[in-house]
Order: structure tokens, then C-alpha cells, then sequence
């Protein structure tokens, strides 16, 4: 997230609660920040299925698929090797890399796409000027409400998230908290 | 006592009270745990600095041999016709071998949701990076000319000459470099969040940079939550054949020979699950003085060794079980030439490397049959050591037995390996512990977000089971 409020709580639990509550209230762009995923949160703050798996088929039939037509140009057209009168293009001893590649290029998609799709690496974020987020990777759960949603209300979020249970709520980044009401 | 003994009783009485042990004993706040895990990292543990010294004295002499090898060739081995293979290939087996359990704990053990992998899956898996990188060495030195190893990949070459992918080697190379590259990823992204966890305890600013800039600028935001739960799970399921696809590769550099005692179609599931096998002895090895050292009783548990005990008893049965399979096929088959080497690994030269083989892998893995031997942790060490000194000979035995008599008696030829043999195999171990000593010292080995979640879903199910028996008492 790039600039609103967040909230912090105790449990994941008042987390989800606080979550519901804030879409009871009618808000919508909002984010959590958490030291493990939390299931439930993914359906309240409707965070959409990854697109990860769909890339990654995808890039494993392009890898497999590559690779071994790359063996069949290579070992039967390319440099044609005659092994024991065998066929050109011998479709059993092509597999083992065929497979190798599938896997190679869907592993790497894996890796890069989700990293990607989350928006990393970046290094410094304005979460991180928040005092206390540095506790958000061990013990401390985090609801935020992004400035560009539709109905964004400061005194009413900040109301809701108070009632349901915040610890505190800080704007984001923190050089605009004072300008915010307490 | 110290208090590692007692904790070690302490997990122990647990679990005969509890009927099974549990797979975390520690119920502490979630900061507690965080910086306990990563005292080892930012603090460093006792006798750190000269376990490390020692071991890069050791890799020191690891270098050197391979400079003396580099610089003089492969005569400077103990191998020849016909025992061409004899100690290189041993050690890149044994090596490759010992990596495939830390892939088995992470992505066998995630798709089969057993929980208990959390807390020794980075362990593991460093161990699994650690070992490819020893195993790699050996084929490239045992070319003769190492400095045309790259030949074995396909690029375009001005000589307009290909790899023959008819050929096990070419396979062999795609196995393990794609082997190598998914473990790496599968680790980092594992290790994501606790480089986070990290940064966000680090003591120093300039600690807190590194480890922010590793940690890529993770911030546990539910979106990337979602996209990392399955992309971690996707790169579980992917390396799961992976496994054992790896070993199988390497098994056929065996099984397509036509060599007595290679020539063989239950060489692929035999390398694989000698391979397990072996890589759960060394996970042992490691992971028993570590948990001593840096006091982690209540986090790995007996329930951990018992699990690993039981692997060790599949896989080692499993091996055994071939065992016979190749005598009886030797038999059945009525080459002469396969029951000759039967009987000559039986009663010849390298008969006390078969009667110890025989005899260290069918011990080993059956005192895992004794719950004292499974729950108790010297137990385990003494047995983990014994079996990777076993699997090693096994390796051994399985190439120079049937190297060094084949089909013409005249060429027969008993192998001898020469100090450079052993100084480079010892020395690997030394370079392969120095840099399990890094990780142990930069990275944080027990992932510290999977105990916290792991802490919080038994705290979580324990209040529970406490509300229930409340009520039933009320209602009562």
C-alpha cells in the first residue's frame, strides 16, 4: 500500500474480525500485513486466486515442448547420429530432458511470477516508516486501508478499526499523521 | 543435568504421557521464539569460529588436490582400465545421493501436508544445496580435461556438433543442474519471510540493510501471501518427481551398461531410495549436535527423530530388499557371467566391502524396529554415521566389484586409490561442513514464520480441546 491507515492487532483473529467489520462499513481497497498467511483474510478483503498456477502450466509445456524439439533438431536433423540403426528421432531417450525442462522453466516461472505479481523486491515501502511495523514479520497483525478507496473516510475507519480492536492506527506514511484526527 | 538433557528428558516424558509426541513443545509469544531462532544468526554459537577455521583448513586441502589433479591430470587417481570409475564417481553418487532427502522433507512431505517437516525443512534443504555442490565437482575433475566441461550442455558451437542425447551423461547434466536450480529457489522462497523476520530484529543498521535487501522487501501483505502459498506449493509438487527423477538419471549412467551387476531395471528405484535413505542418516548427523548445541530440544523434538527413524527403516528395507532382487535375477538369469560376479563380490577381493555393506545396512536400519533406539538421540548419531559410512561403500562396492573383473579375465585388475583420492574426498566433507557452518551462522536454520504459524495452530486447537472438556464438565 502507498498511503492511508493501518491498524494493528494483537491476533490474527481480531485481524479477521476487524477485516469484516470494515467491510461492513463499506470499505474496500484494503490490504493486511501478517507474519503468516491467514486463509480468511483472502475472502473478506476479496484478494483475487494468484494467476501463479496458470503461468506456470503454461511455461512447463513451453519448456517441455522446447526442450525436446530441441533434441529432435539437435540429435536428428542438425547433427543426425545414427545409434545402433535406431530411429533419427528416438522418442524414449528424449524424455528424461523433456522432463527436466518442463519442470526447470515452470519452477522458474513459479518463483519469478509470484515475486513479480506480489510486487517484489522493493526494498523500502512506505509501510516501513510506520513505528512498530517491524513487528509485522513476528507477532503483529496489520489491517490497511488504502487512500485511493472510493468511500475512504479517515474519522469513520478510524473509528471502526478502534472498535474492533486496534492497538493503534497510524497513517501511512507516518509524516501524515498529524494530520489526521486521534 | 544441563539443561539440554533435560529438555531432551523433558520432550521424551512428554511424549509417553501425551501418546506420541508432539512436533512443538514451546508455547512462548511468538517475539520470544523469533529471537530465540535468531540468536544463532545475530550472537553466533559456542566454538563457531574455530569449527570454522577447522573447516576451511580442511577445504583448503580439498583445493589443493584438485589444483594438483587440474595441473597434472587424472593419473594422479587410482583409477584405470578397467576400473575407470572407482573413487570420482563413488563420491559424486554418494554426494548427489545425500542431497535427495532435504527435497524429499520439503516437497514430498509438504504435498503429503505432514507438518512435522517444518521445523528441519531448511536444515535439510541447505544440506541438499550443500551436497549438489560437492557432488559436482567430481564429474567435471573425472573428465580428465575439466576445462571442456561445458561441452556436455547444448549451445551453438562453431565445431556444429551436438550432445548425443542417446546418451545417460547428457541426462545426467540436465538432471542435476535443473536439480540444483529448483532447490535453490525452493529454499529462498522458503526463506523470504524469515529474512524479513530478520530485518525486521536485526541489531545493526548495517545487519538490517543486508538482510533487507535479501529479503527482497517482504512485508506479509495478504496478496503476496496468496501468490506465495502457491507458487511454494507449486515448486513443492514440481520437485517431487524431481527426486526421483535425479537418482534415476544417474542410476541409468549404470543401468545401460551392459556390465554384470549394473545391467539392471531396479536400478532406478534403488538409487533413489538408497539415496533417501542415505540423505536421512546425514540429516541426523547434522541435525543432532546442532539441536544440542543451540538448545532446541522444544522445538525439535523426539517426534522429529522417530519420524526420520521410520524413513530411515522404509528406505533402508527397501535397499535391502534389492539386494536380493540382484542375487536372485544373478541366478534366474543363468548368465554366467552375472552369477560369476556374485560370487566373486561374495568371496573375492572386495568381499569385506560387500560382508560390511551387507551387514551395516541391514543393522542399521532394523534397530529402527526399537522404540528406545528411535526416541534416543545418540542412538540416532551413532546410527546415521554408520550408515553414510555404509551407503558410501555400498557406492564403492556397486562400481569397482563389478569394474574390475569383467568379461575377459586377462584385464582384470584390483584397484588401489592413491592420498590425492582421499585427500579430496575428505576435504569435500570439510568444504561441505564449512559452508553448512555459514548457513548456520547467516541464515536462520529453523524457519522461524512456519513455528509461529505451527505455535499458533496448537495454541489455537489446545484452547479449544480446553473450552470443549470445560463444557463437558459443566454439562457433567
Amino acid at each position: 500500500m502507498n498511503a492511508g491507515l493501518l491498524a494493528e492487532y494483537e491476533s490474527p483473529e481480531a485481524l479477521v474480525e476487524a477485516a469484516r467489520a470494515m467491510r461492513r462499513a463499506g470499505f474496500t481497497v484494503m490490504d493486511a500485513f501478517t507474519p503468516f498467511a491467514i486463509g480468511e483474510v483472502y475472502e473478506i478483503l476479496e484478494i483475487p486466486r494468484s494467476r501463479v498456477p496458470i503461468y506456470c502450466l503454461g511455461a512447463g509445456v513451453l519448456g517441455g515442448g522446447y526442450a525436446y524439439l530441441i533434441q529432435f533438431w539437435m540429435n536428428g536433423f542438425d547433427y543426425a547420429l545414427n545409434v545402433g540403426g535406431k530411429p533419427l528421432g528416438s522418442v524414449p531417450a528424449f524424455i528424461p530432458p523433456t522432463f527436466e525442462g518442463t519442470v526447470l522453466l515452470a519452477s522458474l516461472t513459479a518463483f519469478f511470477s509470484a515475486l513479480a505479481f506480489s510486487g517484489l523486491p522493493q526494498i523500502s515501502a512506505p509501510v516501513f516508516t510506520v513505528d512498530g511495523f517491524d513487528r509485522a514479520s513476528v507477532d503483529r497483525f496489520f489491517l490497511g486501508l488504502e487512500a485511493t478507496d472510493p468511500r475512504f473516510d479517515p474519522d469513520l475507519a478510524i473509528r471502526v478499526m478502534h472498535e474492533a480492536g486496534a492497538l493503534r492506527v497510524t497513517g501511512v506514511p507516518s509524516a501524515i499523521r498529524e494530520t489526521l484526527p486521534a | 543435568m544441563d539443561a539440554g538433557g533435560q529438555l531432551a528428558r523433558k520432550s521424551v516424558e512428554y511424549a509417553k504421557a501425551a501418546d506420541g509426541p508432539s512436533i512443538l513443545l514451546t508455547r512462548a509469544p511468538e517475539g520470544v521464539i523469533a529471537r530465540r531462532l535468531l540468536r544463532p544468526v545475530f550472537q553466533g554459537g559456542p566454538g563457531w569460529k574455530l569449527a570454522f577455521l577447522i573447516t576451511l583448513g580442511g577445504s583448503t586441502v580439498c583445493w589443493l588436490a584438485i589444483l594438483y589433479t587440474i595441473a597434472t591430470g587424472i593419473g594422479t587417481w587410482g583409477n584405470n582400465i578397467p576400473v575407470a570409475w572407482a573413487y570420482a564417481i563413488t563420491n559424486f553418487v554418494w554426494w548427489i545421493g545425500i542431497g535427495h532427502a532435504g527435497t524429499f522433507i520439503s516437497a514430498i512431505l509438504l504435498i503429503l501436508e505432514q507438518n512435522w517437516r517444518n521445523s528441519i525443512n531448511r536444515f535439510a534443504e541447505a544440506m541438499t544445496l550443500f551436497a549438489i555442490m560437492q557432488a559436482g565437482i567430481f564429474p567435471v575433475l573425472h573428465l580428465g580435461r575439466p576445462w571442456y566441461a561445458y561441452w556436455i550442455f547444448p549451445y551453438p558451437s562453431t565445431m556444429r556438433v551436438w550432445p548425443n542425447y542417446r546418451s545417460a551423461l547428457p541426462w545426467d547434466a540436465a538432471a542435476i543442474s535443473t536439480y540444483f536450480t529448483v532447490s535453490l529457489i525452493f529454499w529462498y522462497l522458503g526463506l523470504v519471510p524469515d529474512l524479513a523476520v530478520a530485518r525486521d530484529n536485526a541489531p545493526t543498521v548495517a545487519k538490517r540493510r543486508i538482510y533487507g535487501i535479501f529479503a527482497l522487501g517482504w512485508r506479509g501483505s495478504a496478496k503476496a501471501w496468496r501468490h506465495y502459498q502457491i507458487a511454494y506449493l507449486i515448486l513443492g509438487a514440481l520437485a517431487t518427481p524431481l527426486v526421483l527423477s535425479v537418482h534415476s538419471a544417474v542410476s541409468l549412467d549404470f543401468a545401460i551398461a551392459q556390465l554384470p551387476g549394473w545391467h539392471s531395471t531396479i536400478f532406478p528405484p534403488y538409487f533413489v531410495s538408497g539415496a533417501i535413505y542415505s540423505g536421512f542418516a546425514l540429516v541426523l548427523t547434522l541435525m543432532i549436535p546442532a539441536r544440542r548445541i543451540f538448545q532446541l530440544h522444544d522445538i525439535v523434538t523426539t517426534r522429529h527423530l522417530e519420524a526420520m527413524g521410520k524413513l530411515v527403516l522404509v528406505t533402508g528395507s527397501i535397499v535391502y530388499y534389492t539386494y536380493g532382487v540382484e542375487m536372485f535375477i544373478a541366478w534366474y538369469s543363468g548368465s554366467e557371467f552375472e552369477i560369476g560376479l556374485v560370487e566373486q563380490r561374495l568371496t573375492g577381493p572386495y568381499a569385506w566391502s560387500t560382508w560390511m555393506v551387507y551387514g551395516l545396512n541391514f543393522l542399521c536400519p532394523n534397530l529402527m524396529w526399537f522404540k528406545r533406539v528411535r526416541t534416543s538421540a545418540v542412538w540416532m548419531f551413532v546410527i546415521s554415521i554408520l550408515i553414510n559410512i555404509a551407503m558410501w561403500l555400498e557406492r564403492f562396492w556397486l562400481i569397482v566389484t563389478s569394474l574390475n573383473r569383467d568379461f575377459l579375465p586377462s584385464s582384470w585388475h584390483i584397484y588401489k586409490p592413491t592420498y590425492v583420492d582421499g585427500a579430496i574426498i575428505l576435504g569435500t566433507l570439510f568444504f561441505f561442513m564449512f559452508l553448512f557452518l555459514l548457513f548456520l551462522r547467516f541464515v536462520p536454520f529453523i524457519p522461524i514464520t512456519e513455528t509461529n504459524e505451527l505455535r499458533h495452530m496448537m495454541a489455537k486447537e489446545e484452547a479449544r480441546l480446553e473450552r470443549e472438556r470445560d463444557e463437558r464438565r459443566t454439562a457433567g
